[in-house]
């Protein structure tokens, strides 16, 4: 019942969230805020790990193909197609999920216990939408932090494959290109999109309807990074099914 | 004026507030006071209508708060100034954006007008030079000052606030208390106090609602507490020896 009650409450603060605007002058300023401290902030974190990552995905494959008849040019295939269709969109989700999530989760997790949010309440503000509207549209622009990931990664990956010494520069640059579908991209994207609302929204509801002090704050983020991790993983798994299949 | 009319308030079975009927009065400082548990907090939200009455109305200048629509009762919030017992200041804002806060979401004022008032109501508040500090840098005392500012930068009709000078040093919260009242004279307005100090109480209650186990027990003014011959309140009142040498002083007539 309790699974119900909260799914029931997460969609009435998304409501709320969409209803009464804040003026547009202050929600600029919000916005631009936002974006600021999910979005660029987040891209060092994203390309050490997306670089790194892409590296060892390329020489985890390169020394898996022991056969001389698989072309070496397939590690860049294999590469390209684990950093497009996964490692970026998901696993870098998760891990913002930590980041990000746990940023929004505290944040207003904690303007809740300082009675900051009665006082926007208070003055006539809609507090939902003041405070977690701004942060939906900055994580519309999660996907280009996605996109780095992917270029970055495939960079990691060129690097060490090549400068490794696993496979040449024409041959991993010939496996990129590989039977390349455009829709996998097409895909990742449309995942990413999804993804996005989902790290805003869940542990923006873990923040808002947080009750306690400042114990319960660490255990919103908790609880926020654990479910926003369960939801982005049940979603990927139907999305795929859904676009894939 | 705000008159409260049979509110009830309960929390599943649980009845917080068991029907109150009582004033609060307009150029006056209305104080409500009973000990932890009474129902003090609740009935303060119900006033500024964070909570929603399970049955009874609420009416603000004659208008119940209830029977507005939504667009009117936002109208009328605007018209409500609230002191938080932590102040609650925006953190990632510096002082004159807290108090700028209110005029930037509900008045089309340039810049410069907005500063101007912000000025003016710090300094009414006796804050000088703190504009472009942080709230973490500032003491207690100014932080309450601050969300005094706030609440009067928009010149409300009604002013709530939540034990205002709880985790202040006497004198400070002297002068939180007299600020209030000043503030209160001057504007005209309906001042609501939540507050668990005797020394408000005896300094600038001119209404009282007392209430215990969620029903008023008790209403009146400072000066005919020590008359009250309701025991729970006097108890409650002058608990501390000091105040029963001060009630003991009031009863000679000293």
């Amino acid at each position: 019942m309790k699974y119900l009650h909260d799914i029931g409450e997460y969609f009435i603060m998304l409501k709320r969230v969409f209803g009464r605007m804040t003026k547009t002058s202050v929600l600029r300023g919000l916005i631009f805020k936002e974006i600021d401290d999910l979005i660029i902030s987040s891209l060092g974190i994203v390309i050490f790990i997306s670089f790194f990552i892409g590296g060892v995905v390329t020489i985890q494959t390169a020394l898996n193909l022991n056969n001389p008849l698989i072309p070496k040019s397939l590690i860049a295939f294999t590469a390209r197609q684990s950093i497009i269709l996964e490692f970026s969109p998901t696993f870098i989700s998760i891990i913002m999920a930590g980041k990000v999530g746990s940023n929004i989760t505290s944040s207003i997790g904690t303007m809740r216990v300082m009675e900051q949010i009665d006082a926007l309440e208070v003055m006539g503000i809609n507090s939902a939408n003041y405070l977690i509207f701004p942060k939906i549209v900055a994580m519309l622009f999660y996907p280009f932090v996605i996109a780095i990931s992917m270029f970055v990664g495939i960079a990691g990956a060129y690097a060490a494959g090549v400068l490794g010494g696993f496979v040449a520069g024409e041959q991993f640059l010939n496996g990129l290109q590989n039977d390349f579908i455009s829709f996998h991209l097409v895909y990742a994207f449309i995942k990413t999109f999804f993804f996005a609302l989902i790290l805003a929204t869940i542990p923006a509801y873990h923040g808002y309807y947080m009750k306690g002090g400042a114990l319960e704050v660490g255990k919103a983020s908790t609880t926020a990074f654990v479910w926003t991790s369960v939801v982005l993983i049940l979603a990927n798994y139907l999305l795929t099914q859904l676009l894939l299949s | 004026m705000i008159k409260v009319n049979n509110l009830h308030k309960s929390f599943g079975k649980e009845e917080i507030l068991k029907g109150i009927n009582t004033e609060f009065y307009q150029g006056k400082t209305n104080l409500i006071i009973g000990q932890s548990g009474a129902g003090k907090t609740v009935f303060l939200k119900c006033l500024l209508g964070l909570f929603e009455p399970t049955d009874g109305t609420i009416e603000y200048n004659g208008q119940a708060y209830s029977s507005l629509e939504i667009e009117k009762q936002r109208e009328l919030r605007q018209k409500i100034g609230m002191v938080f017992q932590g102040g609650a200041l925006f953190d990632s804002m510096t002082i004159a954006e807290n108090v700028m806060f209110p005029l930037k979401m509900f008045t089309k004022q340039k810049k410069g007008e907005m500063m101007n008032r912000v000025e003016e109501v710090l300094e009414r508040v006796d804050l000088r030079n703190v504009n472009n500090k942080f709230p973490s840098e500032i003491s207690g005392g100014m932080q309450k000052r601050v969300a005094i500012a706030r609440a009067i930068v928009n010149k409300p009709e009604y002013l709530f606030c939540d034990e205002p000078n709880s985790g202040l040093d006497p004198k400070t919260a002297i002068l939180i208390d007299n600020l209030i009242q000043e503030i209160t004279k001057e504007n005209d307005i309906t001042t609501v106090i939540n507050t668990h100090d005797m020394n408000s109480v005896l300094e600038i209650g001119e209404n009282i609602v007392y209430l215990k186990n969620g029903n008023l027990a008790w209403n009146g003014s400072k000066d005919e507490i020590y008359k009250s011959e309701d025991e729970s309140l006097t108890d409650f009142v002058y608990s501390s020896e000091l105040f029963k040498k001060v009630r003991k002083a009031q009863l000679k007539g000293l």
